[in-house]
């Protein structure tokens, strides 16, 4: 072979491990990426049948409870549609939350493998996203459906879906980096942040509207920045309209200051991470 | 003249640990930084390796638990990076080949050898060229098609084995991989790394199997506490590893107390 007759020069004192670097080695790694994705994706829904449906029917079932729960017991004034008005967020917050928690699990989980394979480190934390991605498009199928079901309107505004995808998949990304760097160290970070992903939830407006927020307490909603990427999912889908330029704003700099922050914290810390694992 | 495929210059790799328990917990962390009470230990894993291997030899290293045999190899693979010194590793190394790394249970073995070589940083198309090769090599005969979970110890050595040793690679380091197979396997093994030899091949082959690495290698790098005791023709070596062993038996690496950064 043509490749194997250049030798590769390797000195493991000179390497300095940068930024760029590490994401040069992740293009690199692109084939282990798509295996990585695709084992968590063959996982979850090979050997178990329901698992597959499971994406679908959680949904559909959260509706009903919700619905049950919210139109009945609970009322918001001036929200129709309930159940889409709830899902059209709680799934990208399903999606944030589940990637970040597995994210931690998945970089623990991988550490052993990390001493043997020089891998770039980062590439677990990126395929958990990854896959999230496949099956939060998944769980929109069942969204349709309902909305179908409920009369509901479904306009050609849900072509901007892709674009909040991506900007939460950032910002998701960036949070799945630091946390899991953290955890590698801490074993209780992963605990910790269980209970503030729950406490999370409700400091979004997903089961409530924004409007019924006192106003000392609306700076607090607003700093959130999963308040603004959540509406940005919101939008498209439920209010038929394109989010507004601030939403956008607010989106795309949590995105990217979450991104560059995850990126480089995880970046320092994962040099320590061969006395941990 | 070629140059050496593997050189290590005065390599030394401490391992800085936490006196008493390692603090596990962020809670702990914070109040022990709090509280300036942070002590840490260093372990000297390797100290001052040096040593060369011409291209296409195959050199054992040998040594008591814990005398920095695994971490010299993940040293030469570029995974960990030596405290001081250098490493210098000449051609496309095949990353430590240890048992059951990486495998995953709930996938078949033919899914596995695809998942595998992508860890070792292969390619697609290079798996897939190369699959009939590895399914015979391992021979597993309809359990390839089975989950992971469903073999035995050895079985899944075997498939781990054949995806390594298939594989366009300059340098093979090999971390007692060839302990469990059995007899049949274990001479088809032997076979694969003459063959790599014969083709120029270097293998860093970490071992306890004395009398294998009298066998199969030329020389032998003796580690003793990290530091190197002896490196030399195979069964010289190795016989002096026995004599010694006669002796008294020895365990770990050298613990000292180091001062707190900062
Ligand atoms: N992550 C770690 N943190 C602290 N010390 C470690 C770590 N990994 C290994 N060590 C120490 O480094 C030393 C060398 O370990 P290593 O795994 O290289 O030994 P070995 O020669 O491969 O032993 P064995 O024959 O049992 O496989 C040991 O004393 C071990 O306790
Ligand atoms: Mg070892």
């Amino acid at each position: 072979m043509q490749a194997t007759a250049v030798p590769v020069l390797f000195n493991a004192a000179d390497e300095r491990l940068t930024v760029l670097q590490e994401l040069r080695d992740l293009v690199d790694h692109r084939n282990l990426l798509w295996n990585l994705v695709r084992r968590d994706l063959t996982v979850r829904y090979k050997r178990s049948v329901i698992g597959f449906f499971w994406t679908m029917l959680n949904p559909l079932l959260l509706m009903i409870i919700l619905t049950v729960v919210f139109s009945s017991l609970f009322r918001f004034e001036g929200i129709e549609n309930y159940p889409t008005y709830f899902l059209s967020t709680y799934l990208v917050f399903g999606f944030f939350a589940q990637t970040s928690n597995q994210s931690m699990a998945s970089l623990a989980w991988n550490g052993a493998l990390m001493k043997r394979v020089r891998v770039p480190k980062s590439i677990f934390a990126v395929s958990t996203t990854l896959s999230g991605l496949v099956n939060l498009c998944l769980a929109y199928v069942p969204l349709f459906v309902i909305m179908l079901a409920t009369g509901a309107p479904i306009c050609l505004t849900v072509l901007y879906l892709p674009i909040s995808f991506l900007l939460i998949a950032m910002f998701t990304l960036g949070v799945s980096l630091l946390l899991s760097a953290l955890a590698v160290y801490f074993e209780d970070v992963q605990h910790m942040y269980q209970v503030a992903t729950f406490g999370l939830m409700y400091m979004t407006p997903i089961i409530y509207p924004i409007t019924i927020v006192p106003y000392k307490w609306l700076f607090v909603i607003r700093a959130n920045p999963l308040t603004h990427l959540v509406k940005l999912a919101r939008d498209p889908v439920y209010g038929c309209t394109l989010p507004g330029g601030h939403v956008i704003l607010a989106s795309v700099a949590a995105a990217v200051i979450a991104l560059v922050l995850g990126w480089v914290v995880f970046h320092r810390l994962a040099r320590g991470f061969y006395l941990h694992v | 003249m070629v140059e050496p495929s593997v050189e290590f210059h005065g390599v030394s790799l401490r391992y800085r640990i936490l006196a008493e328990q390692g603090i596990t917990s962020f809670k702990e962390w914070a109040i022990r930084w709090l509280t300036r009470r942070m002590h840490y230990q260093e372990l000297v894993a390797l100290s001052e390796v040096s040593f060369t291997v011409d291209a296409g030899h195959a050199v054992g290293i040998i040594g008591h638990n814990g005398a920095g045999k695994s971490t010299l190899l993940r040293v030469a693979a570029g995974i960990l990076r030596p405290t001081r010194g250098t490493a210098i590793v000449r051609g496309r190394q095949a990353p430590v080949i240890e048992l059951g790394l990486g495998f995953e249970a709930e996938l078949s073995g033919r899914e596995n050898i695809f998942f595998n070589g992508a860890l070792l940083g292969r390619s697609q198309a290079e798996m897939e060229a190369r699959l009939d090769e590895i399914v015979e090599f391992a021979d597993l005969g309809e359990f390839i098609d089975q989950p992971i979970r469903t073999y035995s110890t050895g079985m899944v050595a075997r498939l781990a084995f054949a995806v390594a040793v298939t594989v366009d690679a300059q340098i093979l380091l090999l971390d007692e991989v060839l302990a469990v197979g059995d007899a049949s396997f274990r001479i088809k093994c032997q076979e694969r790394l003459q063959a790599f030899r014969d083709a120029g091949i270097t293998i860093l082959l970490v071992s306890h199997d004395l009398d294998g690495v009298v066998q199969m290698c030329d020389e032998v790098l003796w580690l003793d506490r990290g530091a190197v005791r002896a490196y030399g023709p195979a069964a010289e070596v190795v016989a002096s590893y026995r004599a010694s062993v006669a002796e008294g038996p020895a365990v770990g690496g050298a613990i000292e107390a180091a001062a707190p950064p900062g």
